[in-house]
């Protein structure tokens, strides 16, 4: 009576369970399966961001705005730092922007793992979704933010040219470098704690050495190659002149930018994959 | 038939030594880096820095099979059921599943507390796995199930604790995996609700699925599953019917318990709700002396401890004395007699009662009970503390003759006839009972 009842079995068993790594591969299809998860995951990391604060969503466009002001007032007007042609205000809030999405896309990810230990320790998923996830949630202040730019720019009448098209090009560079970074930090904070420490303190740094505040043109011909291995070098570079249009492509800069971005997502995915079997012991 | 899950020398080690945990800083690990080399030649991983969770684990499952993982805290239930969830990976052997799993480790796995009901109910079941159409389609079912509707749009940190409860595990029957790996969700939640649980766990075994239920509470095992596996120390120790392993897991363990009178908390319960647990039971005499001995006749002294966790306006207490043979010989109870239900406040909490139980030489055991004036158990311990009742009167002037004993209680008694003695005086001659009959020689 029971048997009509029981679904048939597959002839190969659906999941192996086994000691050590699985294939790559099949994490690669299993990742795929749970898309909706990093669809829901990123929901809430979004709706939980600004529950209970009066402001909301208007924080993703507060920090980028004050940011840019005194960044204007400090290096623009005071130190007479260059900005290529372009009014300074929104030169510098260009890379202000990126830069804020980066920062807090790497920050928030990094810390996501540890932060959502009962999962980790409670139900199986990808855990690659839940830095992901971070990132993603990122990527939409990033979008709410950019209407601040646009308003900038009809405000300083800078036009529009052809290479706006490109401008999905260093927005994707910028999540896919995010990502690489957040879910290494992130794998490396399940076992090292450290990282918590560390990261505040890289991403301060990181700033400085990247052309947010100065062009690149600022930094003297010899020691440029040195910038142009900060890969953001090339990706903050080529956003702008996706915008402005106020200069040709370095295309060697974003070639190295492009290279250096997706070499650290292999690296970051093959430790993340090489690690991840142990956190649900070690976390 | 053909398994569902297949289960072959599935092992979990765990380091529990102090070499993985200094590793817990960088600073520590890049040390540790640079020193291994000598470290591997100068200290051998000894046995007793590794923990088998689980070792040679093997067993089989048939769709529809319900079965009930049971043992103690720590004999490998968890793990194995992180491993079948796919939450840690094995350390040897492995696991086939034909099927897909979903798995409850946890009532509330992945609830927000800053997101209201409706919300938790989209992420918790994608995070269990439910696509979300399926989500949608059962929506109204959950909140039903959950009785939450009301406050589908308030954040659920304003829940009270029940509703939180149930809201999660409304959430997580309506999964529909081809199997269900369920850890102990009944514990939590009132008492009606719990039974709308089993009913629902229940229900979903009678359309086919296959069910693991881990779980303390006997008689949630025994009424769900038709299997039980019994696990100890890592390894299985029994695999058959349910009845017959609960039983063997409820004897086994309750040697220990009745030998020292201190009751764990994770001792086997066939009855009870969690607002209160024994922890210990004392026999002592008159003066407080401890005794696991009384003589015959002697009065003596049942000191109790509780810990109540949800005060108790209407609590009784039963005592049972039960002899070594399971008969039921006699029974005490708090509220005989027209006394008062008890109010046991929150706590650590002593109830002694002296009694004169008038047993023959025999070995006995006490069941204590704690219960609502309603009949419903609060705690329920069949065997709680052996003790024997001696041959010999504790003034020597009185002795229990025959080497067989029949019967169990000595009433008191008084007896008329001729006041003409026999020629021989017992008195004179009990110090003499022989050794041998004084605590053995009856059955």
């Amino acid at each position: 009576m029971l048997s009509n009842l029981v679904p048939d079995l597959p002839a190969e068993p659906l999941i192996r369970i086994r000691p050590g790594r699985s294939w790559l591969a099949v994490d690669i299809r299993d990742l795929w399966s749970y898309r909706e998860l990093l669809y829901f995951l990123t929901w809430r990391d979004l709706k939980v961001r600004y529950k209970q604060t009066s402001l909301g969503v208007t924080w993703a466009i507060i920090q980028p705005l004050f940011t840019m002001l005194i960044f204007t007032i400090f290096f623009g007007r005071l130190a007479k730092v260059p900005s290529d042609g372009v009014p300074y205000p929104i030169f510098v809030f260009a890379g202000v922007l990126l830069w804020t999405f980066f920062s807090n896309a790497v920050t928030t990810s990094a810390n996501s793992l540890v932060s959502n230990s009962n999962l980790l320790t409670k139900v199986y998923f990808p855990r690659l979704l839940v830095p992901a996830a971070a990132v993603v949630a990122g990527l939409v202040d990033l979008l709410v933010a950019f209407a601040v730019l646009v308003g900038l720019m009809i405000y300083y009448k800078v036009a529009v040219t052809w290479t706006i098209l490109l401008l999905p090009l260093p927005i994707l560079l910028t999540t896919v470098l995010a990502l690489a970074t957040g879910t290494w930090l992130a794998a490396l904070n399940v076992k090292y704690r450290d990282i918590r420490f560390a990261v505040p303190f890289v991403i301060q740094l990181w700033m400085f050495v990247s052309p947010i505040i100065y062009p690149t043109d600022f930094v003297p011909q010899k020691w440029r190659w040195l910038l142009a291995l900060n890969p953001l070098t090339g990706t903050i570079e080529g956003f702008r002149t996706a915008l402005f249009g106020h200069r040709p492509f370095n295309l060697s800069l974003i070639t190295i930018s492009a290279l250096i971005t997706f070499g650290l997502l292999l690296y970051a995915t093959y430790v993340f994959w090489r690690m991840e079997e142990t956190f649900a012991d070690i976390i | 038939m053909t398994p569902i899950i297949k289960v072959q020398d599935l092992g979990k080690r765990y380091q529990i030594g102090a070499r993985e945990e200094a590793y817990e800083t960088l600073r520590e690990a890049i040390v540790g880096v640079v020193r291994s080399p000598l470290q591997r030649f100068a200290r051998n991983r000894s046995a007793a820095d590794v923990l088998w969770a689980l070792r040679d684990v093997s067993f089989e499952v048939e769709p529809g099979e319900v079965v009930g993982i049971i043992g103690r805290n720590g004999a490998g239930k968890s793990t194995l059921l992180k491993i079948l969830s796919r939450i840690t990976k094995p350390t040897s052997g492995g696991v086939d599943l034909y099927g897909r799993v979903g798995s409850l480790l946890e009532v509330g796995t992945g609830f927000h507390p800053e997101l209201t009901g409706r919300e938790n109910i989209y992420l918790n079941g994608a995070i269990l796995g439910m696509p979300r159409a399926e989500i949608r389609r059962k929506f109204d079912e959950i909140v039903e199930f959950a009785e939450i509707d009301k406050f589908l749009d308030t954040p659920v940190k304003r829940y009270s604790s029940g509703m939180y409860v149930r809201l999660a595990f409304a959430v997580a029957a309506h999964l529909e995996p081809e199997i269900l790996i369920v850890d102990e969700v009944l514990a939590v939640g009132d008492a009606s609700f719990q039974k709308k649980c089993l009913g629902k766990m229940g229900q979903v075994a009678k359309q086919g699925r296959t069910v693991l239920f881990v779980s303390h509470n006997m008689p949630a095992v025994k009424s769900l599953c038709g299997r039980a596996i019994l696990l100890s120390a890592g390894r299985i120790s029994q695999d058959g019917s349910v009845n017959e392993v609960v039983n063997s897991y409820l004897t086994a363990d309750s040697d220990e318990i009745a030998r020292t009178g201190i009751i764990p908390d994770d001792a086997p319960r066939l009855y009870g709700t969690d607002e209160a647990k024994l922890r210990s039971v004392h026999l002592t005499d008159l003066d407080g002396n401890d005794v696991s001995q009384l003589y015959l006749g002697q009065p003596c002294r049942l000191v109790m401890n509780f810990e109540v966790f949800k005060e108790l306006l209407d609590a009784c207490i039963e005592v049972g004395i039960i002899a070594m043979d399971g008969t039921h010989v006699t029974n005490s109870n708090s509220i005989d007699d027209g006394q008062l239900p008890l109010h046991l406040t929150s706590g650590p909490q002593t109830i002694t009662l002296e009694m004169e139980p008038g047993l023959l030489p025999r070995q006995y055991t006490f069941l204590i009970g704690l219960h609502h004036s309603s009949g419903l158990t609060i705690e329920w311990i069949e065997r709680a503390l052996d003790f024997t009742v001696l041959r010999v009167a504790e003034t020597g002037t009185d002795s229990y003759r025959w080497p067989a004993v029949r019967g169990y209680v000595r009433p008191a008694a008084r007896w008329f006839g001729p006041d003409s003695f026999g020629s021989t005086d017992l008195r004179s001659a009990v110090g003499g009972v022989p050794e041998d009959l004084a605590v053995g020689g009856y059955k």
